[in-house]
């Protein structure tokens, strides 16, 4: 063994997680799957045992299985909600041992070294979670062994138990998929003839692993114990959720508004406890019938003032539909940053508060990515001279003053039919004949050659302003290299 | 002594309109004026304003920009921010003509947030609900070296509370202003 010590390792492998979370609150006998819309499809993510017998499978598409099983009961998948599940799981778990970390999607896996005794024993403690689990309505593999590769092998094939130092013994009548390797390999290896890990382990190392690299190696070696692998259990983040239960359903907006100024309220507090301000919301609203609503809203800026958030959340709530009414809202901060407690003071300016709640207001619209504030840059370049940042998470710098005039309105490069390096007397731009009357120029810009800009491989350009007889004052460039006259923006 | 300009600064609490191959150096004016803009465009455009040319009129850090997909989008950014009125003044870019229904609500949302609203629209393009309307082109100018901006045409086409006029104006980088050019001088 690597460090000196025996660990044990149980792996939890739920393989119907989705599909049992959902007929825990509504039962229904028969088959059963839940479903994922992907590429316009509605296709299986998880079904029930019976659904199995009847030979559907993951990934199948939602009518060609009703074509196999016309009773078929489907319902859609929810993804968060089964993923919060999990995290549910973890927590619960660790009434056993200290360490329990997630195992992918649908799985946890427990560190019980030292902690069997506590529940009586390893039997009796895999006895208990099997009969909680039977009781929980949960279809739950279980394996233990004395690494976690063993132990996720024998959850997800076969379900057992590896006594101590005896691990290779349990698992080399299984397959190869039980190493955790992807497809690729797995038929690879089979291939080859190496069906099982015990003929795979009994295979010289050397050309494997030129065939296949190190990773096949490291994980034969992890489940026999010979190359250590961690388990992380995840440290319970504070939880900023906070979630109503009504007598009565609702269906008005502005009840809605209410029971979430409530939730607000205790949310606030709590971020305002641990000085962190609210940067995503979620609002989850449950309807009697079980469906539920996603509100969410992000804020230009960390806020945990409840009088300020709420009137954001107006418009979204206006757009949920109640149906029969909502018995259930769940506020949640999904993303928060630090916000630490500031001194008011008399001569502080309100309008970047309220310009930031107008970014929000607006960003709810047409998405906070697409509200922009210009910033200035290091560059001679015109078109580099500034950057366009998101103004949710950038904040104003002021432009150093330019005395080089520029031009208000610029536009990708229009070329012009004209010749030499003097800007032309007479040339058509936009089917508009135009006359000069005066140039002003040339300046002259060269390229950045540490950056490689499509747009400059002409090379340098004399820049030029023109003003016509007509009037408009025009910012052409030559590109004396590449001989060419170009329109690129215009004077006001 | 020169003719006073009369409808400029626009009038608050208004949505203005603006037409003409400079109407966005008569938006920098007005921006310069009220001193903070959002700016509303629509994001497939390729004509775009340049902060470093802004700069003349006004700091580009006081510039919000709203980039839009459409022109339905485009109207209800700007009503959100005329209501809102954390920005004195909201400028759009519009394509399309405007329909009168459309025309009042950002009437009634510049009303309500006591904001000055700007339309930026085609020649010909104009709504029945604009409180004024200008023209605005460039003049050749001979005599005058360019180092400020272009001798302008700014002409009121429309005004509902009060009378038409042609003016000359020029932006004086320097002095941050709009300065009154005769247009006997022609």
């Amino acid at each position: 063994m690597f460090d000196g010590a025996n660990r044990r390792v149980v792996s939890l492998w739920f393989p119907r997680l989705a599909s049992d979370r959902a007929l825990r609150r509504h039962p229904v006998s028969g088959p059963f799957v839940l479903t994922l819309k992907e590429d316009n499809t509605n296709h299986i993510h998880c079904l029930n045992a019976a659904a199995e017998k009847q030979g559907l499978y993951r990934g199948m598409a939602l009518s060609d299985a009703r074509a196999f099983c016309p009773d078929l009961q489907s319902r859609m998948a929810d993804l968060m909600t089964d993923r919060r599940f999990l995290i549910g799981l973890r927590r619960w778990a660790t009434r056993y041992c200290p360490w329990v970390g997630l195992e992918g999607d649908d799985g946890l896996v427990m560190d019980i070294t030292g902690s069997a005794h506590l529940s009586g024993g390893e039997a009796e403690m895999l006895g208990d979670l099997r009969q909680q689990f039977s009781h929980a309505g949960l279809t739950a593999q279980i394996g233990l062994g004395d690494t976690r590769g063993a132990a996720w092998a024998l959850a997800h094939h076969g379900e057992g138990v590896a006594q101590p130092g005896q691990a290779m013994a349990a698992l080399a009548p299984l397959p190869v998929a039980a190493l955790r390797l992807d497809d690729e390999t797995v038929t690879a290896l089979q291939r080859l003839g190496l069906r099982s890990i015990g003929q795979l382990a009994d295979t010289a190392r050397a050309p494997l692993a030129r065939r296949f690299g190190s990773g096949l190696l490291m994980r034969l070696d992890q489940a026999a114990g010979l190359q250590p692998e961690q388990i992380s259990p995840l440290r319970d983040p504070p939880h900023y959720g906070v979630r109503i239960s009504l007598p009565e359903p609702i269906g008005l907006e502005a009840d809605v508004m209410a029971a979430t100024t409530r939730l607000l309220e205790r949310l606030c507090d709590k971020l305002a406890a641990q000085e962190t301000g609210v940067r995503v919301l979620n609002l989850t609203l449950r309807r009697v019938d079980q469906q539920g609503q996603h509100v969410e809203l992000r804020l230009a800026r960390p806020m945990r003032d409840p009088a300020r958030i709420l009137p954001l959340f107006s418009r979204g709530i206006a757009e949920v539909d109640a149906g029969y009414g909502i018995d259930q809202l769940r506020l949640e901060a999904t993303q928060v940053e630090a916000l630490p407690t500031q001194q008011t003071s008399h001569s502080d300016d309100t309008s970047p508060g309220q310009l930031d709640d107008l970014i929000t207001r607006i960003g709810t619209r047409i998405g906070l990515e697409n509200i922009r504030r210009f910033l200035p840059a290091d560059s001679h370049i015109p078109e580099r001279s500034f950057l366009i940042a998101p103004a949710a998470y950038s904040s104003p710098e002021s432009f150093p003053s330019d005395p080089r005039a520029r031009p208000l309105i610029m536009f990708p490069p229009e070329s012009i039919r004209a010749t030499g390096p003097q800007p032309p007397q007479q040339f058509r731009w936009r089917r508009m004949p135009l006359t000069t009357l005066r140039a002003t120029g040339p300046e002259r810009i060269a390229p950045e050659w540490w950056l490689d800009d499509q747009n400059w491989r002409s090379g340098m350009r004399d820049y030029w302003r023109v003003e016509t007889r007509q009037g408009r004052r025009l910012w052409l460039f030559y590109t004396p290299q590449e001989p060419g006259w170009f329109v690129q923006g215009e004077f006001p | 002594m020169l003719p006073q300009i009369t409808a400029f600064p626009l009038r608050s609490a208004r949505v203005h309109e603006a037409c003409g191959p400079l109407a966005a150096g008569l938006a920098a004016a007005a921006a310069a004026e009220a001193g903070g803009v959002l700016w509303v465009r629509e994001s497939w455009r390729p004509e775009a304003i340049s902060p470093i040319g802004l700069a003349a009129y006004l700091d580009p850090s006081r510039l919000l920009l709203a980039e839009a997909k459409d022109q339905t989008e485009t109207l209800t950014v700007a009503e959100l921010g005329l209501r809102d009125g954390a920005l004195p003044l909201v400028v759009m870019e519009l394509s399309a003509p405007l329909s009168l229904t459309a025309g009042r609500r950002l009437q009634l949302a510049a009303q309500a947030g006591k904001c000055t609203g700007l339309c930026l629209i085609q020649d010909g393009m104009g709504s029945n609900a604009a409180e004024t309307r200008w023209r605005c082109s460039p003049l050749p100018d001979p005599e005058q070296p360019a180092e400020d901006s272009t001798l302008q045409r700014w002409q009121l086409i429309k005004n509902k509370s009060g009378t038409l006029g042609v003016w000359h104006v020029r932006w004086s980088q320097s002095a941050r202003r709009l300065t009154m050019v005769s247009p006997a001088r022609e």
